[in-house]
């Protein structure tokens, strides 16, 4: 239970030219604290206490998927806060964003059917001990695996990794997020929906958890989750 | 620049085009790949190489070939 008087964290989710899902992800930020959006071409992050990296469509996608967002100076400044510790989340365009600046390992291809799909997935979470998924499951004490269900949609969602990437990134527990048994619709391998960096605190994925954050629009609020986890990891370090 | 996807990794753009070939009667295709071609006109040669790492490229996923042509 927050104290009231305890000031609530603060969000900053990037919104570049091209963006469409920063609304969502503020709007999804601000159920469980406060949020601002942050223009690409402002290196200030304003003091925020964790990042959100939208999806959308960043100056385009041209030449590929999150490649010119990635020197943006508001992207220039969350590399610089990523490697002082602080809390990144990349969601789609974001994740790809996220690992065209190498805070993540691996890219996204295009979908292995050549399509852009948008559907409700079930993920899998993998690890329920990080700062980006401890709201999963039963919470503390609880389950170690929890099921989410989100929606995607997406036509650059293939996960690739070459085998050793793999295999350090398996090892390492930074896979938080998979694909369900049959929902693996875009070929990514291992079935890899969201990962994590090795320190912990940047983490990408491809279904978009704020567009699941109130049962009354499709029926799941388990997006929130994630956002809730972000909370819960930046007040403990706070405290 | 000439891109093209890594050896290895799925190409479901080539494989569509070699699906797509032989309905048009041209037989005996094999290994379709699709990558793109980069123009440009530089002073500096030597920035070609960190040009292609940084951002023409992705070198996880794509090699690249550089061909130098003089006006």
């Amino acid at each position: 239970m927050r104290r009231v008087w305890a000031p609530l964290m603060r969000f900053g989710v990037l919104r570049f030219p091209g963006s469409c899902d920063e609304v969502d992800a503020l709007a999804a930020a601000r159920r469980v604290g406060d949020a601002e959006l942050i223009w690409h071409a402002d290196s200030d992050l304003g003091g925020a206490d964790a990042i959100v990296v939208p999806g959308g469509f960043s100056y385009g996608d041209y030449l590929r998927a999150g490649a010119i967002a990635r020197f943006s100076p508001a992207m220039e400044a969350v590399i610089e806060f990523a490697h002082e510790g602080g809390l990144v989340l990349g969601i789609c365009n974001g994740f790809q964003v996220l690992c065209e600046a190498r805070l993540l390992p691996g890219a996204l291809l295009p979908n292995a059917n050549l399509r852009f799909t948008s559907r409700q997935v079930h993920l899998e979470v993998v690890h329920t001990d990080t700062a980006f998924t401890r709201a999963c499951g039963a919470g503390a004490g609880g389950p170690a695996t929890d099921r989410l269900s989100i929606p995607a949609k997406h036509s650059w969602g293939r996960y690739y990794a070459g085998e050793d990437t793999l295999a350090a990134i398996e090892d390492a527990g930074q896979v938080l997020l998979r694909y369900a048994p049959g929902e693996n619709f875009n070929g990514s391998l291992r079935d890899i929906a969201g990962v994590r960096n090795a320190e912990g605190n940047v983490f990408g994925l491809m279904p978009h958890p704020e567009h699941a954050v109130d049962e009354l629009l499709g029926g799941s609020s388990d997006g929130l989750k994630i956002f809730e986890s972000m909370r819960l990891a930046v007040e403990g370090a706070l405290a | 620049m000439l891109i093209r996807p890594k050896a290895g990794i799925l190409d479901p753009q080539g494989e569509a085009v070699e699906r797509a070939l032989p309905a048009l009667g041209f037989t005996g295709v094999e290994n379709v790949h699709v990558g793109r071609l980069i123009e440009l006109d530089v002073e500096e040669e030597s920035q070609i190489e960190s040009m292609c790492e940084k951002l023409l490229a992705n070198p996880l996923v794509e090699d690249y070939e550089v061909e130098l042509l003089t006006r």
